[in-house]
């Protein structure tokens, strides 16, 4: 904080927001189609393993594949149908490759399965987490990290990442206005779990109406809204940390070891819903919005196509590109057969620009721009230059994992380089060159060992054979020999005659 | 396959550069206001060189050459060197400055971004230790100023070799040539007020001060940042105040130095070259006090009225090393 | 004349001892050359160099009887990487020895194997689980492609399956932009 007492960090953009052609309806509601297609790695870790298969009638609600791992969630039905396949489909991903996917059909009777509620208070916390990890919840921020793992450590502050940042996205917005008293209640429930003594909760200036409805509906004196000056990337954990708290924490550091934890609307939501209703994640608030004729938020069933809701919304006419996330960090997606999962909370249609403005790749000139914006106070022009030029142990001493890639640089960059790509590239060729290291140096050990252990045979087998021979008698050992002579001699005549 | 982010500012190369010109264009009027034409005609010259010296490079190169024209680059550079040399100075001069600063400067050391040196500092040092008498050969201004306006004769003075002066093209050395030359010929004696035809606000004071103002509209306009030009500035001051504290007979206040000769356009349009100056605010500041010290040592003790050049040309050596010791501290460490 | 020749050799004196004290005190240890070009070879232990292993590999290059271009896992990355150690100038792979192939895992066919161990003898890493009159199996983690284990099976029953990309594996590409050459 400077001298001003204003909330900010270092660097940081102030984008076109874009929000308000989204927010002119409430949210719309769910609607079932006719094929549902769930991949099953929704969640960082590994993927959860089937207990379905094929044929098989499952009810809303009811689990479809259970943990493999610590970190590892568990998939449910959106609704009630058969399972019609188990097979690869297109998963929202940049490398638009295939993963193992469930395909569901729905009857249309949207059957729930026998829900409970579940009394948190008197579980004990091992069973509470337990509860978290089977019915499948994650962060819905995008991140998708398991939410019992960051559930499992005791601290002093809750903070509510309401900030939601990047440009055209506004599905937490909406749910703030319309679900103000369930998640409420989640914040409640996260408190209760985590132990906090009491919760903050950091939103942008730019979402009036949510503040407005929190404000009337919070009768919770330790949840306290803290409003925040709208910059990207404010919703960035460990800026909203800063923001709310002050503390600087590196990439390596987490909020947990400093009494603090950071949750997203959607996360609350879901917690409530589980404990208060007894249901697992089967749905979630995604934003469509972009170059359509009606953008709007939709209450969405996990594993539905998406071309309902662009269909829905109405795409404008010409080329067009899917974007999954906002146009910050977001991805393309190769069609609109792609499905909803965990971590999709928007979806932006760009349209095809024509070559108006001159986008040609310049070299860098040394501006230093894209260091003043910098909001983890790198020097991105240093890490380009060494991605560029693969110089990856460079990259390192210029902490080039400790970028976030919020694309900030990349959107001042006068040379239209193209920064983050680079960061990408070079973190990718960092991590696999890791692993191949290591599998190398395990394949080394065991080649070693390898070598070792047929020595060793061949000691041992030289000692037995030594053994067995000092044992025998020496007038035995002569007659061996002369045996022998004889042998060979035969032999040898043998081979003249022929 | 498009990456993200999707979304660009607006700014790009040549919406900078022309924020430049805005702030380089008065100075020009004002020029041309008390020395006649003579300027525009070697900048039109000066720029269609260096834009053609570009365009070969490129060619060379096997680069596509448009996106680098257009970016407004080379001429600016080819700009800051015309204003540096006097405007009586034949074609031929203008060349071989032209060259140096273009082809040797920045296309042998890579190109845009690429180059080491500052390149409108290397043409015009070239010139300098070349033809040093051309160099001090400085137009004198009439006194009928608004009249230079209407007066085209000068336009096409690069053309005439003009050395020894005659009634219409007086030629002079700078206040700074000829404080140097009284100096070395009487040392004792530095009075401002007793310095022969020496008036504070001479014309070429003037169009520093109008170099000032465009700087501060730079400023404004957050197309370069504080650090150079404040610096520089204030280690001028400082230094000046300093050595004519000591022996104000010998050296001259501040004022002086920085009315006259090229600190103030180096201080906002020279050393704020992004390509040759550090990245980092506190190398920026190190390399600024560092300039400021060695332009002032060359024109008290060295043989140079003006040592701006040479001080940035020394100064852009260190430029990795002051980089890599100034490197700030990244978030949460 | 002889005091400045004095002089100067009394400096030379001077230095050559500090430099003498320097390199005794202030040496550092470091990896002898054969670790370091271990460390940059791919472990696969195929012998496609010509060489039993990679180890033994390392040795040579370190004694100067064999090139850099002769490991094709290692591929063209693993090349540069040896020669920037070893100071000598990059040279593409030396097709005697082999390609560079995509990286495959080698899988047994239970239906036809017979349990003979010839498979499990070959493989230099141990990764095939086996005994005689058993099923062989590979462990896929610990297969490194060498193709060593095809030619002793007597059935003929080992392939190598590509790995492939996974969503997991996947790499961002190094950025292809417009580039403003044109050729």
């Amino acid at each position: 904080m400077n001298i001003f007492n204003k909330l900010s960090f270092h660097g940081g953009i102030k984008p076109q927001g874009n929000k308000n052609i989204s927010t002119k309806n409430p949210i719309k509601k769910i609607f079932i189609p006719d094929m549902l297609i769930l991949p099953l790695r929704q969640s960082v870790g590994k993927a959860p393993k089937l207990i379905v298969s094929e044929g098989d009638y499952v009810l809303k609600g009811q689990q479809l594949a259970k943990p493999s791992s610590n970190l590892s969630v568990g998939i449910h039905a959106p609704t009630s149908g058969y399972i019609k396949r188990i097979a690869m489909h297109p998963v929202p991903h940049p490398s638009m490759l295939n993963e193992e996917c469930i395909f569901l059909e729905p009857d249309h009777k949207d059957q729930w399965i026998k829900k409970k509620v579940i009394d948190y208070k008197n579980l004990k916390l091992e069973e509470v987490l337990e509860q978290l990890r089977q019915n499948g919840l994650v962060g819905m921020g995008g991140a998708t990290f398991p939410t019992h793992i960051k559930a499992s450590s005791k601290i002093e502050t809750l903070i509510v990442n309401a900030a939601e940042c990047e440009p055209f996205i506004t599905c937490d917005d909406m749910a703030l206005r319309e679900k103000t008293e369930e998640f409420l209640t989640g914040v409640d429930i996260a408190m209760h779990i985590l132990g906090a003594k009491k919760a903050i909760i950091g939103i942008e200036d730019n979402k009036q109406e949510a503040i407005t409805e929190l404000q009337k509906k919070n009768q919770n004196s330790k949840i306290e809204i803290k409003i925040i000056p709208t910059v990207y990337p404010s919703g960035d954990e460990k800026r909203l940390l800063f923001l709310v708290s002050g503390l600087k924490i590196k990439k390596m550091d987490r909020p947990s070891n400093h009494g603090f934890q950071i949750f997203n609307v959607g996360t609350l939501i879901s917690i409530a819903r589980l404990f208060i209703h007894g249901e697992p994640v089967i749905s979630r608030v995604v934003t469509f919005t972009g170059n359509l004729k009606q953008p709007n938020n939709f209450e969405a069933l996990i594993g539905t196509p998406i071309k309902y809701f662009l269909n829905d919304c109405g795409i404008k006419e010409g080329d067009h590109q899917i974007i999954m996330g906002g146009p910050m960090m977001g991805f393309e997606l190769q069609n609109s057969e792609i499905t909803v999962t965990k971590s999709m909370n928007c979806v932006l249609i760009k349209r095809n620009e024509t070559q108006s403005k001159d986008t040609s790749i310049m070299p860098c000139i040394r501006c230093s721009r894209c260091v003043e914006v910098c909001p983890a106070e790198l020097q991105p022009q240093e890490l380009y230059w060494f991605s560029k030029s693969k110089q990856f142990e460079k990259t390192l001493d210029y902490k080039l994992f400790d970028c976030i890639e919020c694309g900030c640089c990349s959107y001042v960059c006068p040379s239209n380089i193209p920064l983050v790509s680079y960061y990408r590239y070079a973190k990718s060729e960092i991590r696999s060159e890791e692993i191949s290291g290591e599998r190398a140096d395990i394949a080394r050990d065991r080649n070693e060992f390898r070598l070792f252990r047929l020595d060793r045979e061949k000691t041992e087998r030289a000692e037995r054979n030594a053994q067995r021979r000092a044992q025998i008698p020496d007038a035995e050992k002569k007659k061996l020999i002369e045996e022998k002579k004889a042998a060979i001699d035969m032999a040898l005549k043998d081979k003249e005659e022929i | 396959m498009i990456s993200s982010p999707i979304i660009k500012e607006s700014d790009s190369v040549s919406f900078v550069m022309s924020h430049v010109f805005f702030a380089l264009i008065p100075s020009l009027l004002i020029y041309i206001y008390f020395f006649g034409y003579g300027i525009l005609g070697n900048l039109i010259f000066g720029v269609t060189l260096g834009v053609l010296f570009e365009y070969l490079c490129l060619k060379l190169r096997n680069i596509s050459a448009k996106p680098f024209l257009l970016d407004g680059s080379t001429i600016v550079t080819c700009w800051l060197l015309i204003i540096s040399i006097p405007s009586g100075s034949p074609w031929w001069i203008i060349l071989i400055g032209v060259f140096s600063a273009i082809v040797i400067a920045k296309h042998i050391y890579g190109g845009l971004g690429s180059n080491i040196f500052n390149p409108a500092m290397i043409g015009y040092a070239i010139l300098l230790i070349s033809f040093p008498a051309m160099m001090t050969n400085w137009e004198v201004s009439n006194s009928l100023g608004l009249n230079n306006f209407l007066n085209l004769k000068n336009l096409f003075n690069l053309f005439h070799v003009q050395l020894i002066s005659n009634i219409d093209a007086v030629s002079s050395a700078t206040p700074l040539d000829n404080i140097k030359t009284y100096l070395f010929l009487n040392a004792d004696n530095l009075n401002p007020n007793n310095f022969p035809n020496y008036e504070i606000f001479n014309p070429r004071s003037i169009i520093n001060i109008s170099y000032f103002a465009g700087g501060l509209y730079l400023l404004h306009k957050k197309i370069i940042s504080w650090h150079l030009p404040i610096t520089l500035i204030i280690t001028v001051i400082l230094f000046s105040s300093f050595m004519s504290l000591i022996d104000a007979n010998k050296f001259m206040g501040p004022i002086h130095h920085l009315l006259n000769g090229a600190v103030i356009l180096g201080a906002f349009f020279i050393l704020t070259d992004p390509v040759t100056s550090p990245t980092t605010k506190r190398g920026k500041i190190i390399f600024a006090i560092l300039i400021g010290i060695i332009t002032l040592t060359i024109r008290n003790f060295g043989g140079y009225p003006d040592g701006i050049a040479f001080a940035v040309i020394f100064m852009n050596i260190w430029v990795p090393l002051i980089e890599k010791f100034t490197q700030p501290k990244v978030f949460g460490y | 004349m002889i005091l400045t020749v004095m002089i100067i050799v009394g400096i030379c004196f001077v230095i050559g001892v500090f430099l003498g004290f320097a390199s005794i005190k202030f040496k550092t240890q470091s990896d002898p050359i054969v670790e370091k070009i271990d460390k940059i070879l791919p472990q696969t232990q195929c012998g496609q160099c010509g060489y039993p292993g990679c180890k033994p590999y390392a040795q040579a290059i370190a004694d100067g009887s064999a090139d850099i271009n002769q490991c094709p896992p290692g591929g063209d990355d693993g090349i540069h990487k040896l020669a920037d150690l070893m100071g000598v100038d990059y040279k593409p792979l030396n097709d005697e020895h082999g390609i560079t192939k995509e990286k495959a895992v080698a899988i047994i066919d239970e239906d036809t194997c017979i349990g003979c161990t010839l498979c499990i003898q070959a493989c230099p890493v141990d990764a095939i689980l086996g005994a005689a009159k058993q099923m062989h199996t590979v462990i896929e983690k610990e297969c490194t492609g060498c193709e060593l284990c095809l030619p002793p099976c007597p059935v003929d029953c080992i392939i190598m399956e590509p790995v492939g990309e996974t969503a997991e594996s996947w790499k961002w590409k190094y950025p292809v932009t417009s580039i403003k050459q044109v050729r």
